[in-house]
C-alpha cells in the first residue's frame, strides 16, 4: 500500500513541477501565450519572444529546478540526520553562513580568481564553518536537543546576517544589488551561472541519495546503525559536507531562499513515511516543484507593478506560518522529540 | 569463535573492566551475569566494537576486531540492544529488512532472496501479521521481537542480547529465548546474553561468566558458578541452586538479601526496614 502511495506522490510531484514550468515560461513583461512560449523554445516566433524564452525564462526555470531540488533534499537530510523535524539549511543558519561568504566575494574582488568561482567557493567555506559552529554550540552530552539546535541556528544566523548587512552598507554603490540578492532572487539568471550551480548541486544530491539507506538506520538512534555495519561518523560527515555544498551553491547564485528545505520534506514525510530511499528523491522533486510554484506566484503578483518580488519573500510568506504551525503541534506528532 | 584477551576499559579514569579473558565457543549460549553497573553492557559493546578497549584484544575467528570494518563485523555479529525505542514510523518489514544492510552495496536493492530471508525471520519470531504496522505504535515487547527478527535476518554467526527480558511479558520472554535457543541448536548460532535475571540465565545458558569488581569472578556452568557463596558475594543474596522437580531442571531459589539478614541479626530496628 505504501509503495502505491509513493508512486502516486511521485506522479503528482512531476505533474505539479511540469505545470509550473509551463506557466513560468510564459511569464514576461507582456505575458506570452502557451503556443508562443512553446515555439519560442525551439527558436520559432518573434525575436523578442525567442530571446525572452531562451535567455531569460529558460535559465530561470532551470535554476529554480536545481536550487529547489537541492534545498528540498538538503532539508530532508538534515531533518533525518539531526532527528529533528525543524532542521533545514535556512533555520540552522547555513543559508546566512553561505551568504556571508558570497557577500564577501561580491564586495571584494580578487585579481586572480574570477568572481563566478570565488563567490561559490567562499560561500561553501563560510557555510561549512557555520554548520560546525551551530552543531558544536547545540551539542549537549551526545545529543542535539531541538531547542538548542534551533536557538543556536537562529542566533548564529542573525549574527551572520547582521555582518552581511554591514558589508552591504559599506559596499555603497553595489548596495542595491546585494540587498536584492539577500532576499532571494531568481531574476537575471544566466546560462553560465547554471554551468557552475548544476554540477555542484547534482553532486551533493548524489552523495545524499547514496546514503539514504544508512540514514534510515541512523534515524533509529542508539547504536542501531553501527550495529548494522554503518560507519556512522563517516556517513555523517559526508552528509553534512553535501548539505553545505548544495546550500552554498544555491545561495551563491540566487541568494537566501528560506523554508523550502523545511516545508517540503516535512509534508512529504507525513504522506510517504520516513523511508529516506523514497523520501530523498521525492524531496528533490518536491523542492523543485515548490520553488517553481513560488517563482510563478511572485511573477503573477507583481508582473505589472514595481518589478519582480524577490522569491525569498514568497517562500517565507508560505513557509514561516507553516514553521509556527509545526512548533505548535510538535508534541502531538508521532516520531519526533 | 569470539575471543577476549586481557581486555580493560576505563570510563573517565574510572575502571569499568579490568583484564577480562574469555573464550566463547561456537554454538554455545553464554550468559554475562552481574549486578547492575558492573560493566556487563560495556563488555557487550566491546565484543561488537561499539566501544574500543583501553587495552587488550577482542578477536573473531582469529581476526582482531580493530582490523576489520564495522560492515564485516555486522556480517557476523548481530545485536539486540537493551533500549529499543524507535520514534519513526518505519514499518516492521522495513526494520527487519535492515538486517540485510551489511550485505548490500550502496545502490543495491534487496533481492528476492533477501526478502525471503526477511519473511522467514518474521515468521520465526511470529510477527508476520504486524509486517505493515508502524514500529512506533508497538509495545516494548513487540518491538523487541522485531529487533530479534532483524538480528535473525542478518544471518549472523553470533548474536548479542542485552537484557533481553527487560521489556518482555513473561510469556514473550520464554518465547523469544526459546527461539534463540532453537536457533543456537539448529544453526550452531553462538549466543551471548547479558543479564541480571538469575532464573533466566540458569534456564538458558550453557555457561555463565560472573562479573564482579570489574573482573571475571567465576566462569563455568550455572551449577559451578552460582554457588551460595558466590551469590552472597556478588549479589548480596542468600540463595541456593536446587533441582526443581516441576521444572525438571535446576533453578535458583532466593531466600532473601544478606543486608536484611545482617540487620535482623543485629537485633535492632529491623522493623524500620521492612521490605
Amino acid at each position: 500500500m505504501r509503495r502505491r502511495r509513493t508512486a502516486v506522490v511521485f506522479v503528482a510531484l512531476f505533474l505539479i513541477l511540469f505545470a509550473f514550468i509551463v506557466l513560468d515560461l510564459t511569464q514576461a513583461f507582456i505575458p506570452l501565450t502557451f503556443s508562443e512560449a512553446f515555439w519560442a523554445l525551439f527558436g520559432v516566433g518573434s525575436d523578442t519572444n525567442v530571446y525572452i524564452v531562451q535567455n531569460t525564462n529558460m535559465p530561470r526555470v532551470v535554476m529554480a529546478i536545481f536550487v529547489g531540488a537541492g534545498l528540498g533534499i538538503a532539508g530532508a537530510v538534515m531533518q533525518a540526520l539531526f532527528r529533528n523535524p525543524m532542521a533545514s539549511p535556512y533555520i540552522l543558519g547555513l543559508s546566512s553562513g553561505a551568504s556571508l561568504g558570497a557577500a564577501i566575494g561580491l564586495t571584494f574582488t580578487v585579481a586572480w580568481i574570477p568572481s563566478l568561482l570565488l563567490v561559490p567557493l567562499l560561500s561553501f567555506i563560510t557555510c561549512m564553518a557555520t554548520l560546525f559552529l551551530v552543531y558544536s554550540i547545540s551539542h549537549v552530552g551526545g545529543r542535539v536537543p531541538t531547542e538548542t539546535l534551533l536557538l543556536a541556528g537562529i542566533a548564529v544566523g542573525s549574527f551572520l546576517s547582521a555582518i552581511v548587512s554591514l558589508l552591504t552598507y559599506m559596499a555603497g554603490d553595489e548596495l542595491q544589488d546585494i540587498v536584492y540578492w539577500t532576499m532571494g532572487n531568481l531574476t537575471d539568471v544566466e546560462w553560465e551561472n547554471i554551468l557552475i550551480v548544476a554540477p555542484l548541486i547534482a553532486a551533493g544530491c548524489m552523495i545524499m541519495i547514496s546514503c539514504s539507506r544508512d540514514l534510515n538506520a541512523m534515524m533509529l538512534g542508539g547504536n542501531h546503525a553501527q550495529d548494522l555495519g554503518v560507519e556512522v561518523a563517516k556517513v555523517r560527515v559526508q552528509l553534512l559536507i553535501a548539505s553545505a555544498l548544495v546550500t552554498a551553491a544555491a545561495v551563491a547564485f540566487v541568494g537566501v531562499i528560506g523554508f523550502v528545505g523545511l516545508v517540503v520534506p516535512h509534508i512529504l514525510r507525513i504522506v510517504m513515511g520516513p523511508d529516506n530511499r523514497a523520501l530523498l528523491p521525492a524531496s528533490l522533486l518536491g523542492g523543485a516543484a515548490f520553488l517553481m510554484m513560488c517563482d510563478y506566484i511572485s511573477r503573477v503578483i507583481t508582473a505589472q507593478s514595481i518589478g519582480i518580488l524577490p522569491i525569498g519573500i514568497v517562500t517565507s510568506l508560505i513557509g514561516a506560518p507553516y514553521f509556527i504551525y509545526l512548533l505548535r503541534r510538535r508534541k502531538s506528532e508521532v516520531g519526533w522529540d | 569463535m569470539l575471543n577476549v584477551k586481557g581486555l580493560s576499559f576505563k570510563y573517565k579514569e574510572r575502571p569499568v573492566l579490568e583484564n577480562i579473558d574469555l573464550d566463547i565457543k561456537k554454538g554455545e549460549i553464554i550468559g554475562i551475569l552481574g549486578p547492575n553497573g558492573c560493566g556487563k553492557t560495556t563488555l557487550l559493546k566491546l565484543l561488537n566494537r561499539d566501544l574500543r578497549p583501553e587495552s587488550g584484544v577482542v578477536s573473531i575467528d582469529g581476526d582482531d576486531l580493530k582490523d576489520i570494518t564495522k560492515r564485516a563485523i555486522a556480517q557476523q555479529i548481530a545485536v539486540v540492544p537493551q533500549s529499543n525505542e524507535i520514534r519513526f514510523a518505519f514499518s516492521v518489514r522495513d526494520i527487519v529488512a535492515m538486517g540485510r544492510m551489511p550485505f548490500l552495496e550502496r545502490f543495491q536493492v534487496e533481492s528476492s532472496e533477501d526478502m525471503r530471508i526477511v519473511d522467514e525471520a518474521m515468521e520465526k519470531t511470529n510477527i508476520t501479521e504486524f509486517a505493515d504496522r508502524p514500529i512506533n505504535t508497538m509495545s516494548g515487547g513487540e518491538r523487541q521481537r522485531v529487533i530479534i527478527a532483524r538480528a535473525i535476518a542478518q544471518r549472523p554467526e553470533i548474536i548479542l542480547l542485552d537484557e533481553p527480558t527487560l521489556h518482555l511479558d513473561v510469556c514473550h520472554q520464554f518465547e523469544a529465548l526459546d527461539l534463540v535457543r532453537q536457533l543456537s541448536k539448529d544453526e550452531q548460532l553462538t549466543v551471548v546474553i547479558v543479564s541480571h535475571d538469575l532464573p533466566m540465565v540458569v534456564k538458558y545458558c550453557d555457561r555463565i561468566v560472573l562479573i564482579h569488581d570489574h573482573k571475571v569472578f567465576a566462569l563455568g556452568t550455572p551449577e559451578e558458578v552460582l554457588t551460595p557463596e558466590n551469590m552472597r558475594i556478588v549479589f548480596n543474596i542468600e540463595a541456593v541452586m536446587e533441582y526443581d522437580p516441576t521444572l525438571k531442571a535446576n533453578s535458583v531459589k532466593i531466600l532473601g538479601s544478606t543486608t536484611m539478614r545482617k540487620r535482623a541479626g543485629d537485633g535492632g530496628r529491623s522493623g524500620d526496614h521492612a521490605p
